[in-house]
């Protein structure tokens, strides 16, 4: 593992550059460790695939000396410890109407488009953490034959909820805008709600998992998100 | 309340933004030049963290619909009040129905207006900074009503006002730290990026400033990792890319220099056309 200083104010703690769960539940509970150790201070901690950053609100005097601070807190038992998470059950909708590229998907990896879609929902993919747009969760465990490269022409407006494959990745757009993903289908759930204390409700090391619903149930589900009062599935696991 | 008559080129309303909110991927965002904002702040003895209007290049036509005091700091937009022109740095009462106006910059990008007790606007994730995708409005609309509170101007602090830096905007130098990838640049690359001139591209705006000038590369992109405001991202194709306040919180190329706080806000009162000369300083 490295620790680097990022800036004046920032440390960035990097592992080895791959993406595997083992790496993320080490992050995770380094993370965690963190958390608590600064927890009376203003101090924000993020993670990514297989680096953590570490930002404070003044100039960190002496930023060897924290970084020595912040190597005691490690343990080499991170990476194999016990870890909570929910199993969010999202509901997407693979209708033709949302689907944009699910034709072209089907052609290309000779495959039904109910066989992609019954890949795509039975795969069990992991939160490994939020970026790139608010809400937008890095999800991985797409199935090889799922992969796909992004379009070469962007779509300049994207329906918020489209769902897509990009490359070795699958995912959901929070918000209405361009995007270069394989569009196969549409969620009517809010992935981001800038009203509420906790904007998303995953967090990283969450897992997630897709089911398919009609285009009513679909509609149903939006104008009841709307409402506030839909409730996703989810479920707590102990690994 | 304050009545938005013109909203001017790009104006919001910003504080110091939402830091706690990276994790949900929400861009940090908060006023472009921290220093300026802060002087307008502080001449009204406000907090720091109190929200301000920033204006960029053309100004805003407001009128106010209580009494307060106002200051105005960052670039000199010829502000008026009620026709006559008003000093920057300087606090200023204004009463009911008095109009304020803006025009084009003399000098620097970034105005910042201050009022007493800052503006009330609605908060969200415990910030008032209007950003893409997390608050409704983005920039000012016409006729928006901006909450502030009424403040009696028994005492108007005259005199009251403080010397502001011109180095602010003259200054070419950003100064800059090592980012996590610089060590992977090499001998010429190094030596190209710290000792060329640089100027900005017609692509600048709050999420990022690109360089007109490209630094041939041969660096892959990384593994998408955490970004800052300041970072100098290089892209496969030799462009460089230097992230700004309402940046997408990770990326994944390589972040090869980070801006120290203070040349953030230097290079927020720059635009097209202007140069910059990257000053590395040892960490400490």
């Amino acid at each position: 593992m490295k620790y680097k200083p990022y800036g004046e104010r920032s440390i960035l703690i990097e592992w080895p550059q791959k993406i595997d769960k083992t790496t993320l539940n080490d992050v995770l509970n380094f993370k965690k460790a963190l958390q608590n150790k600064y927890a009376k201070q203003k101090v924000y901690i993020n993670s990514a695939y297989c680096s953590i950053l570490i930002s404070y609100d003044t100039t960190i005097n002496n930023i060897y000396d924290r970084i020595s601070d912040i190597k005691r807190q490690y343990s080499k038992e991170f990476g194999h410890d016990k870890s909570t998470y929910n199993l969010w059950r999202i509901p997407v909708c693979y209708d033709d109407y949302f689907a944009l590229d699910l034709d072209e998907l089907s052609e290309v990896k000779k495959c039904d488009k109910s066989e992609i879609i019954r890949r795509h929902c039975e795969a069990v993919y992991t939160v490994y953490f939020i970026g790139f747009l608010p809400g937008f969760l890095y999800l991985g465990g797409l199935h090889k034959n799922l992969h796909m490269p992004r379009k070469a022409k962007p779509r300049l407006n994207l329906l918020g909820g489209a769902v897509g494959i990009g490359g070795q990745q699958t995912g959901i757009y929070p918000h209405d805008g361009p995007g270069g993903w394989n569009i196969i289908g549409n969620s009517p759930v809010d992935l981001f709600k800038a009203d509420q204390d906790k904007p998303c409700f995953a967090k990283a090391g969450d897992r997630v998992q897709f089911y398919k619903v009609t285009l009513e149930e679909h509609q149903k589900i939006k104008a009841l998100e709307a409402t506030g009062f839909y409730k996703l599935e989810s479920e707590v696991i102990d690994d | 309340m304050i009545k938005v008559l013109k909203t001017g080129l790009y104006s919001s309303i910003q504080d110091l933004g939402r830091p706690e909110f990276q994790i949900y991927g929400v861009p940090v965002s908060g006023v472009m030049d921290a220093y300026s904002a802060k002087m307008a702040n502080i001449l009204l003895g406000n907090n720091a963290t109190d929200a301000v209007l920033e204006m960029t290049m053309t100004g805003a036509v407001l009128q106010f619909k209580a009494n307060t005091l106002l200051s105005i700091s960052g670039a000199n937009l010829n502000p008026k009040l009620n026709d006559s022109a008003i000093r920057m740095h300087t606090v200023i009462s204004a009463n009911t129905d008095d109009i304020l106006t803006f025009g084009q910059t003399t000098k620097g990008l970034r105005s910042y207006l201050a009022v007493a007790g800052g503006f009330q606007t609605k908060v969200i994730m415990g910030s008032r900074s209007m950003c893409r995708s997390v608050t409704a409005q983005t920039t000012l609309k016409l006729n928006d009503e901006l909450k502030i509170v009424e403040y009696n101007p028994y005492e108007t602090g005259k005199n009251a006002s403080v010397k502001f830096n011109n180095d602010h905007f003259e200054s070419s130098r950003i100064d800059v730290f090592e980012g996590p990838e610089f060590d992977a640049l090499n001998h010429d690359q190094k030596e190209k990026l710290l000792n060329s001139e640089f100027s900005i591209s017609k692509e600048n705006n709050r999420m990022a400033y690109q360089l007109e000038q490209v630094l041939e590369n041969k660096l892959e992109p990384i593994i998408t990792s955490s970004v800052l405001p300041g970072t100098v991202q290089l892209t496969p194709s030799g462009k460089l890319i230097i992230l700004m306040r309402d940046a997408q919180t990770t990326g994944g190329y390589p972040r090869i220099l980070q801006l120290k706080e203070t040349a953030l806000n230097v290079l927020s009162q720059k635009y097209t056309g202007d140069n910059l000369k990257f000053n590395l300083i040892p960490y400490q």
